[in-house]
């Protein structure tokens, strides 16, 4: 159903504009102002200047795998993340440990695991699911390539990222 | 069984969590219990086979009718007797329903022994389930979430035990995660009746093994992987390939022998990982062997078809259907229904059998039959048979002589010349016994297949058609019954339905009018073939309906059954120089 919004009614000093361009015209003289007392922050010189010292703990950046202490590969490409992913950006294709391995006792590890990271939306479900501390999302946010393939972070890239980690639940070493 | 024939037993009263039932004699407490709507938990017992008790978990409450002086139950205020509750729980698996008994499944004395036993069957487990195969479809982590804690007071170390044992060619143990119920034991004993598992060692330190000199190696060891309720026994095939959550579970029969054992088909994305067997007790109780169960691989093989050839100027170069098809219905109607034969096969289905005999009949020829296959087979499930639809092909293909028996005939008239154009569908002609050279010299020459073999090149016209997985259809098995196939995944590259390309072929020869499903194609048999009519694909259900009384069909002629054999000799034969080559 239209409805029938009536003009405003203006009286005589609306009618003028001039208080109202006199208004505007302070506003902008005291920017100006505060622009040469230099108390007007302006935008960062990105990418002079970068985000990184600034980015809080919680910040969810590219995810990324890691390595533990001894050099392992934490990942046992259990394939949780690849199910809870939403965009489905995971893609992992499981191998089993040769019996001659250093790590031979955890019988299993990825022998590809691919992060489309077109598709990943850093919603960070991977990290939260991971039942071997294995993925953790990175402070990394320029994400960049040429081509869609360059997008795709293989195992290398992923771990190349996520670096080792100190200070993990190691479940998997020989105990006592 | 005797609880699966309610009418001959006479019924017992019982009374479950507080609701009387009525079951009939021979019932298990713990079937009686699923039955009135409470699950026990159970982990040694399986309903096909024996209850040795051993694990534990079913424990309930249980109570019999309470006596007056007179030998008569007490009857409470509502009429119903009064029940003397045991002080201890009982397990449900290893007793039978008995009149007036009483079951409780849900009590605090029941749930607190559920949570004991979890507890105990917890304490030497691995925490490995992010590598296990069997996470979810585990039932310790089910149980465990069900009635177990989720924190444990064991302070000590854990039992360390053999992990990745190779107990025989295609079953891997982990003894760390085996809970010791037996299930495998008792299936080589009582099913497979291979008695090669046992049990070694005592008390936390029991392990599961093979005899010593001995493996299990049986045709069914495979089916030790599917009833162990935890991750110790795996399947070296399956083994690290995929979590089961992904698999897409697509119900089919499996069609390496007559026996048709139905099957789940576990896929992903268009691969195929595993078969695994499904209950029905009219064809493979909870069974399927190990040959059956991994014959799925060729599917996947490099030889496999993927485009349609046709032959140009000496060579096969690939083409588009429309013109492998009508050049395939060109080349056959050159010649008289005399001089043109069509060899089928008993691995397909009905609908395309069928199809066959449309095209048969339109380009006039008699010579069609399929070829005979035959294996040692054994009394549990591997059939003799291994063409899948020999009575499916009975029935259509409606030759007085047995499937198969006229093959040589056909094979001879090949040699003499008398066949021009030769039709070959889904079979080698390995088969045949005619020379390679004979068959290359014929002027027409179609084969329609999956796998590209020595024929196929030299064909005239190659059509790549469709394996089990990738189709619907309906095949009567063995004993009469007719199952049905459902399409787990999308056939590779160009191949084709196969009863899409005989259709077509069918419509290019100039015969038949349009069929645009297959379910057409079944409503078109049922005109023809009285066992079909009034069935539908929804009818056959996921079963499968008997609609062949075997004993019912006339005797097989002597002469048929010389002729088959003869051709099965031929196979075997050629086969044995195949392998000798190779």
């Amino acid at each position: 159903m239209a409805i029938t919004v009536p003009r405003p009614k203006l009286n005589w000093r609306e009618r003028m504009y001039l208080p109202a361009i006199v208004a505007g015209l302070a506003i902008t003289i005291k920017h100006f102002k505060n622009m040469l007392l230099g108390r007007t922050k302006v935008t960062m010189q990105y990418p002079e200047e970068k985000w990184d010292s600034s980015l809080p703990d919680h910040y969810r950046g590219a995810p990324a795998l890691v390595r533990d202490e001894d050099g392992r590969v934490r990942c046992v490409a259990c394939q949780l993340c690849e199910f809870i992913c939403p965009p489905r950006a995971i893609k992992i294709i499981p191998d089993e440990i040769p019996s001659t391995d250093r790590f031979a006792k955890v019988e299993k590890y990825p022998e590809e695991f691919d992060i489309d990271m077109i598709r990943c939306i850093f919603c960070g479900m991977c990290e939260e699911v991971c039942p071997e501390q294995a993925i953790f999302l990175r402070k990394d946010y320029a994400i960049t390539g040429f081509t869609r393939a360059d997008m795709i972070h293989d195992k290398e890239k992923l771990l190349e990222i996520g670096g080792v980690i100190h200070g993990v639940i190691l479940k998997w070493n020989e105990k006592k | 069984m005797s609880d699966q024939n309610p009418s001959s037993q006479p019924m017992l009263n019982v009374q479950i969590d507080s609701v009387w039932h009525q079951f009939p004699k021979g019932t298990r407490i713990i079937e009686a219990c699923e039955q009135a709507g409470s699950y026990v938990p159970r982990y040694c017992y399986h309903k096909k086979l024996s209850s040795p008790g051993n694990c534990r978990m079913c424990l309930i409450e249980m109570g019999f009718p309470r006596l007056g002086p007179d030998r008569k139950s007490e009857l409470g205020a509502d009429g119903k007797p009064l029940i003397n509750w045991m002080p201890r729980p009982q397990i449900s698996c290893a007793q039978d329903v008995a009149e007036g008994i009483g079951v409780r499944t849900n009590s605090p004395l029941v749930k607190e022994c559920q949570r004991g036993v979890m507890e105990f069957l917890l304490i030497n487990h691995p925490l490995d389930c992010p590598i296990c195969d069997q996470a979810g479809e585990c039932r310790l982590q089910e149980f465990s979430v069900d009635f177990g804690t989720s924190q444990s007071r064991f302070l000590e170390h854990k039992v360390k035990k053999p992990k990745n044992a190779v107990l025989g060619p295609r079953v891997t143990l982990d003894d760390e995660r085996c809970i010791l119920c037996s299930r495998c034991i008792r299936f080589c004993q009582e099913i497979a009746h291979d008695d090669v598992l046992g049990f070694v060692d005592r008390g936390s330190y029991t392990v599961l093994t093979a005899h010593p000199g001995k493996e299990l190696e049986n045709n069914y060891s495979l089916n030790t992987v599917d009833i162990c309720p935890v991750g110790a026994l795996t399947s070296t095939d399956f083994r690290f390939k995929m979590r089961v959550w992904f698999l897409k579970e697509t119900k089919s029969i499996c069609t390496s022998c007559a026996t048709g054992c139905n099957t789940i088909i576990g896929t992903r994305e268009d691969v195929i990982y595993r078969q695994t067997p499904r209950e029905n007790d009219a064809v493979n109780s909870c069974w399927m062997c190990d040959y059956g169960r991994l014959n799925f691989k060729y599917l996947e093989a490099k030889k496999r078809l993927l485009e349609p050839q046709i032959r140009r100027e000496g060579k096969l170069v690939h083409t588009d259907w429309s013109t492998a098809i009508a050049q395939a219905a060109l080349q056959l109607k050159q010649f008289s229904g005399t001089e043109i034969a069509i060899i089928a096969s008993g691995r397909m289905t009905n609908e395309e059998l069928w199809l066959t005999v449309q095209l048969a009949q339109s380009l006039g020829t008699h010579y069609i039959d399929i070829v005979p296959r035959r294996g040692r087979g054994d009394d549990i499930l591997l059939s003799e048979d291994r063409n899948p639809n020999t009575n499916g092909a009975r029935l259509i293909l409606g030759s007085a002589s047995e499937p198969g028996a006229n093959l040589l005939a056909i094979a001879d008239a090949v040699k003499s010349g008398q066949i021009k154009a030769l039709a070959i569908l889904k079979e080698n002609t390995m088969h045949l016994g005619v020379p390679l050279e004979r068959l290359a010299q014929l002027p027409v020459f179609i084969a329609m297949n999956i796998l590209s073999n020595e024929a196929t090149e030299k064909a005239t016209v190659v059509l790549p058609a469709c394996g089990f997985v990738e189709k619907r259809g309906s095949m009567i098995n063995g004993k009469g019954r007719l199952q049905r196939l459902n399409r787990a995944v999308r056939p590779p590259g160009n191949a084709r339905d196969d009863w899409e390309i005989l259709r077509d072929l069918i419509q290019a020869v100039g015969g038949g009018d349009s069929l645009l499903s297959i379910d057409d194609v079944f409503r078109r048999i049922g005109e023809t073939v009285p066992q079909f009519a009034g069935l539908t694909f929804s009818k056959i259900g996921d079963l499968g309906v008997q609609i062949l009384q075997m004993e019912e069909l006339p005797p097989t002629h002597p002469s048929d059954e010389e002729k088959i054999e003869q051709a099965v000799a031929i196979q075997a034969r050629r086969r044995a120089v195949r392998s000798e080559s190779t």
